[in-house]
């Protein structure tokens, strides 16, 4: 979706200001709802590109109002709500009102330390790989209203394939309740130029990660 | 949110969807055992040993296996900074970073004046890290739009050479491995 989120290339959000000896979390509710984030996800009843696009459509005054962990929780709240693990009500009253269902399995303490790492995206090919590195393509214009990982500006543009990544879950499916549908993933470099024109700054080169549906042979 | 978020966890556990000992547990990872200094102790290899960089260049992913990692560093890329280039790793659409090697993000990282500008302008974002490049060193950022995780290999600094790897380790920053920053130079090591 072309949302607020997509920010790459935007003006007007000020200078970068890093915070000198930042603490991991500012506030202790940060790390309850970033833990509870790991821990609903660990019920497998949705995909890390849900999530992501759980964010995404908050609306755009409050994702650019809400700091990350805000939007962490509107998210986990919005998803849970939408898969019938806590009702309005509940949330209104701050407790349970109604049995849980059933779930196929819930992250435990001891469960933890063999579930830090992240599983791997890789999948089986469908089919061989349609690019190769050196490969010149051009990314698709492509305007979703679901999600995509595509950004909007890298759309239309030339780039050159530099390395094959393996073949990958496919956010664009995935994330729209239509499988993992895996597809080859690539790096593709472009020129600063190319995307942002003859003015920009001519040393620098943009690389994003592109799934084969976006992109065609140049 | 205090409040907000405590009322979602108190649901959630009431139905035994999650367990506040697994919360306590994972807050405790990411605040005492996962972050930077993972990060720093593979680049203090890296420096230190040429075939291990070979292999983290070839095969991040595996190659940090070999250092018994507390997470297994998934779809790990490393990539190197020379004098002639330099990497800097954004996420322009979430917050996508490493968190195996690196722990979780900085506030900055996740700001919409990074993940705005990075892409577009590279050179300015680094002047406000205060980091000056040559005019003619070439900038690569890469925007993790996938799973794929990268890390910055910074420059190892002059100065250094005798140093044993864990001394290495306190010449690298986080903000070195994500590309906003340089490696320290001895005399500014802490």
């Amino acid at each position: 979706m072309n949302g607020v989120h997509d920010m790459g290339g935007m003006h007007g959000f000020g200078k970068v200001e890093p915070e000198p000896d930042e603490a991991v979390f500012h506030a202790p509710w940060e790390g309850r709802v970033l833990a509870m984030n790991r821990a609903v996800g660990y019920l497998g009843l949705w995909s890390i590109d849900t999530g992501r696009f759980s964010r995404e459509m908050l609306p755009p005054h409050v994702y650019l109002g809400s700091s990350y962990y805000k939007k962490w929780t509107l998210g986990l709240e919005n998803l849970c709500l939408q898969y019938g693990l806590v009702g309005d009500d509940e949330l209104a009253a701050g407790r349970a009102l109604y049995p849980a269902k059933p779930v196929k399995r819930t992250l435990t303490a001891a469960d933890v330390p063999k579930n830090l790492s992240r599983g791997s995206f890789d999948r089986p090919p469908p089919a061989p790989a349609r690019f190769r590195p050196g490969d010149r393509v051009r990314t698709r214009n492509i305007n979703p209203p679901g999600h995509t990982r595509l950004p909007r500006y890298a759309r239309g543009h030339c780039g050159v394939v530099e390395f094959v990544r393996g073949c990958h879950v496919f956010p664009d499916a995935v994330a729209n309740g239509k499988g993992e549908d895996p597809q080859w993933l690539y790096t593709v470099a472009f020129d600063g130029r190319e995307l942002w024109g003859d003015a920009a700054d001519p040393t620098v080169k943009v690389s994003i990660e592109a799934w084969e549906p976006y992109l065609e042979a140049a | 949110m205090q409040l907000r978020v405590r009322a979602l966890e108190t649901i959630l556990t009431e139905k035994g969807y999650v367990d506040p000992k697994a919360l306590d547990y994972i807050i405790d990872t990411y605040e005492t055992k996962i972050g930077p200094h993972i990060g720093a102790r593979i680049i203090a290899r890296a420096w230190a040993d040429p075939a291990f960089k070979r292999r983290l260049i070839a095969d991040a992913a595996t190659a940090v296996g070999e250092l018994r990692l507390p997470a297994r560093a998934t779809h790990l890329i490393a990539v190197e900074n020379t004098p002639q280039l330099h990497n800097m790793v954004v996420c322009t659409l979430c917050s996508c970073y490493p968190w195996d090697v690196l722990g979780l993000p900085p506030v900055w990282y996740k700001s919409a004046p990074y993940r705005s500008r990075a892409v577009m302008d590279p050179r300015g974002v680094l002047a406000d890290f205060g980091v000056n490049l040559p005019a003619d060193t070439e900038i690569r950022v890469w925007d993790s739009t996938a799973e794929t995780r990268y890390l910055v290999v910074p420059m190892r600094p002059a100065g250094a050479d005798d140093w044993s790897e864990e001394r290495l380790a306190s010449l690298v920053t986080r903000d070195s491995m994500i590309g906003t920053g340089l490696a320290l130079t001895p005399g500014a090591a802490p």
